[in-house]
């Protein structure tokens, strides 16, 4: 199913650039293109990636801008017109106090009074800074007055996901927005090279494997996050 | 960056002698080393503006390079550098990449604060 109309607008709440693409891009698109206004909450710039080109295009001081750059390219690409950048940074996201994290959320929420928002599904997003972000998220949807919260779609990102989590409660077919979901994903180049290469590879050894590859991209899973008080 | 040249990377190292130096130090194999590349787990070690004064500095090795650095009561030391560059403030920055491009360890040497944000440059 696509399952996915308009709604009165749509946050997204990650830590690092190429996050509200790598994955979930299809779903986002999906919805601006139904006329969703939509916001994304970066947390950091990704400071401490480890791609940094062969020979290097980048070094550590530089890839943050570079990745600047790149997130607002991907947000162009996304038809995302709201971008809040919260200038924590990279991997330090866990260490912070998440009642401050919070407050931060918490102010875009009040401000632009999201329908959804997404985000990692706590405690098993792999990365710390995923953990920690989606936790906050988590707490500041908390303080909002039961009849007033979003949905909050959940990313699992372990592999052992419907063993942990259950079966995904949206299960989208973005195969409509394949290419634009292609073009956000590649708008973070520095990134992408690295982690794709590979698949890029097996797209390329077979027709069979290039449709593999397709389908698996084609389809995008979330679970909603429970909000206990 | 370029890959590193050892008697430029000595001299650019001798200008930090005797005096008060912001150290980035890090090394890492990627938050995602368990998950995706089958290690057994993330390592990762990090300063960013470490206030240090060191009396000897000395690149060695043949690529890729090690960098050790003596202070009064201690020393600082990176293995697996491979390229370096001299930045437009003067700041030293060296790092080791993988045969994928990938950093794995960064050794750099700054008179001023490493920025914590880059939005703190705009």
């Amino acid at each position: 199913m696509s399952g996915v109309e308009k709604t009165r607008h749509l946050l997204l709440v990650f830590p690092h650039p190429d996050d509200e693409s790598f994955g979930k891009a299809g779903t986002v698109l999906l919805f601006t293109k139904a006329g969703t206004p939509a916001t994304l909450i970066c947390g950091t710039l990704g400071e401490l990636g480890r791609n940094m080109g062969n020979p290097p295009f980048a070094n550590r001081e530089t890839l943050p801008k570079i990745r600047k750059k790149e997130l607002e390219d991907a947000c162009k690409a996304l038809g995302v017109g709201d971008l809040r950048l919260l200038g924590l940074r990279d991997k330090t996201v866990e260490f912070e106090d998440p009642e401050y994290v919070a407050d931060r959320i918490e102010e875009v929420i009040r401000e632009v009074n999201p329908s959804i928002i997404m985000t990692y599904y706590p405690k098993y997003g792999v990365h710390p800074d995923h953990d920690a972000l989606s936790h906050a998220t988590v707490l500041a949807v908390k303080r909002l007055p039961k009849e007033e919260r979003p949905v909050v779609w959940g990313s699992v990102v372990v592999r052992n996901a419907e063993e942990v989590v259950g079966k995904p409660d949206f299960v989208i077919d973005v195969s409509s927005v394949f290419e634009e979901k292609m073009a956000a994903m590649k708008a973070h180049k520095s990134q992408y090279q690295g982690l794709f290469a590979r698949m890029e590879e097996q797209m390329a050894s077979s027709p069979e494997a290039r449709a593999e590859v397709i389908a698996s991209l084609s389809t995008e899973r979330y679970w909603v996050v429970p909000i206990e008080d | 960056m370029q890959p590193i040249r050892i008697e430029e990377v000595q001299a650019a190292l001798d200008k930090f002698l005797g005096q008060e130096v912001y150290l980035h130090l890090e090394t890492t194999n990627g938050a995602y080393a368990a998950h995706r590349f089958g290690q057994p787990m993330a390592v990762c070690a990090y300063i960013r503006n470490g206030k240090v004064t060191f009396e000897r500095a000395q690149v060695t090795g043949s690529k890729p390079y090690r960098v050790g650095l003596k202070m009064d009561i201690g020393w600082i030391y990176a293995e697996g550098l491979t390229d370096y560059e001299i930045d437009g403030q003067g700041r030293l920055l060296m790092a080791g990449h993988d045969e994928e491009g990938r950093l794995a360890v960064a050794l750099q040497l700054s008179r001023t604060p490493w920025p914590m944000s880059a939005l703190e440059e705009e």
